[in-house]
């Protein structure tokens, strides 16, 4: 029988080499991967690329990565946050590489590398630091530049719900980068509060189609729901 | 005119029905001034369409927040959606208006408010520069003058541009001002003249 249900976080993370770039789900700490992201500093994979809306917040998840010097390059779009200090600390000491991409760029990047897009023409950043040395082009009038699709080796993604097949669901505001880097990645990892019944999930309802999922893993209900 | 009574005075502009961004800071207050007979739907592009107010006590859940990451309630009625599609209802067009903060807003209606340009600054821009141009109006809600007195409304903008020509109007303390291509003219003053938002600014400006 199909599953892609794995046991655990380290089977889940199995084979992740050393250099990958890494496409992180979660804006700021809802729906980010916690327990993906601890299983990854636990198993000691270095010179990561990660993809993500921040650059880590407070001492956990992320930012406990990029503590631990397995960051090479965060590609994001607001790293400098309140409680940043790690990712700071970091950049100004000049030990990780940064790309700053408009936060909607990042979003559609992303998607057009996992829908097959070669590129994009985006109104967005047009006439600013961020568009230098990009192609420009006027089309009906309205000057837009060339932005590039982005793709991960691979997906570690924050969802509620899960089945064996791989659908995947999430809860409120905790979406957000999820679904979209569940596409466009080599290898796309979920942590799922609760594995349910195949057929559990409503069909109309499902956010992430079970083929773009690779690994299930269960990792227990988010604290404020138990 | 108090930073609420500006907020006050945006909300009454907001059209009826409207589908509205308010930017992280100073822009949120609009939100608590918003008459609910007007049914404006407020969206965070964190994705949720049909944004509350604030959070409180055991309505606090961390996987409901808004862009500045502040627990909210959702509105009956409410959606959500990932980023991608976030993005598109904003790139689209289909927000009829944006309310934003700014370092600097030019007669021309270029704006900066995403990075001082200082080398020791660390970069970043979030959602700032799809706002500037992601809707049918922006407007902004600042100060007129920074704490050092300078003003923020400039005949060009210093510090890096976050979009160009995107902001069609400018609510602060002294005036609401339209800018634009054709340049700026003062809608109206609070407890100002337009001599002495002349003098504040260094502007020559006129009523529109």
């Amino acid at each position: 029988m199909r599953t892609k249900i794995v046991p655990d976080v380290a089977a889940a993370l199995d084979g992740i080499p050393d250099g990958a770039t890494v496409l992180v789900g979660g804006f700021g700490l809802a729906g980010q991967p916690i327990a993906l992201i601890d299983g990854l500093l636990e198993v000691g994979t270095k010179d990561l690329t990660i993809v993500a809306n921040n650059a880590g917040n407070g001492d956990t998840g992320l930012a406990a990565l990029l503590k631990a010097g397995r960051v090479r390059k965060v590609v994001c779009s607001f790293p400098r946050q309140v409680d940043s200090w790690v990712f700071d600390e970091l950049y100004r000491a000049g030990k990780i590489e940064l790309e700053v991409v408009p936060q909607g760029n990042l979003a559609e990047r992303i998607r057009a590398g996992g829908a097959g897009i070669g590129g994009f023409f985006s109104p967005t950043g047009v006439g600013t630091l961020l568009a230098e040395g990009k192609e420009e082009r006027v089309i009906d009038g309205k000057t837009y530049v060339l932005e590039s699709p982005m793709k991960g080796d691979v997906a570690l993604i924050g969802a509620f719900k899960g089945d064996r097949l791989g659908n995947l669901v999430y809860r409120e505001t905790s979406r957000n980068f999820n679904p979209v880097m569940a596409t466009a990645a080599t290898l796309t990892v979920a942590q799922v509060d609760q594995i349910v019944e195949v057929g559990d999930l409503d069909p109309e309802s499902i956010v992430t189609p079970a083929l773009y999922t690779d690994r299930v893993v269960e990792v227990g209900m988010r604290e404020w729901l138990r | 005119m108090n930073r609420d009574e500006l907020a006050k005075r945006i909300a009454q502009d907001i059209p009826y029905g409207a589908y509205v961004n308010l930017g992280i800071g100073a822009p949120t207050l609009v939100a608590d001034h918003l008459d609910p007979e007007r049914d404006v739907t407020l969206h965070t592009e964190n994705g949720l369409l049909g944004m509350g107010r604030a959070a409180k006590g055991d309505e606090i859940d961390p996987d409901l927040i808004n862009a500045g990451k502040i627990p909210v309630i959702a509105e009956p009625g409410a959606a959500y959606f990932h980023h991608a599609d976030s993005f598109a209802m904003m790139r689209g067009g289909h927000l009829d208006v944006c309310v934003l903060g700014a370092f600097q807003v030019a007669t021309n209606g270029d704006l900066a408010n995403w990075h001082t340009g200082e080398p020791d600054a660390i970069p970043a821009v979030g959602g700032a520069m799809d706002l500037a141009i992601g809707a049918k109006q922006v407007w902004v809600m600042t100060d007129l003058l920074t704490k050092d007195g300078s003003s923020k409304l400039v005949e060009a903008c210093t510090y890096p541009l976050t979009g160009k020509g995107c902001v069609s109007r400018v609510y602060t303390e002294r005036a609401v001002i339209a800018v634009g291509p054709g340049g700026a003219s003062v809608i109206e003053l609070f407890d100002t003249t337009l001599d002495e938002l002349n003098e504040l600014t260094g502007l020559k400006l006129e009523m529109s």
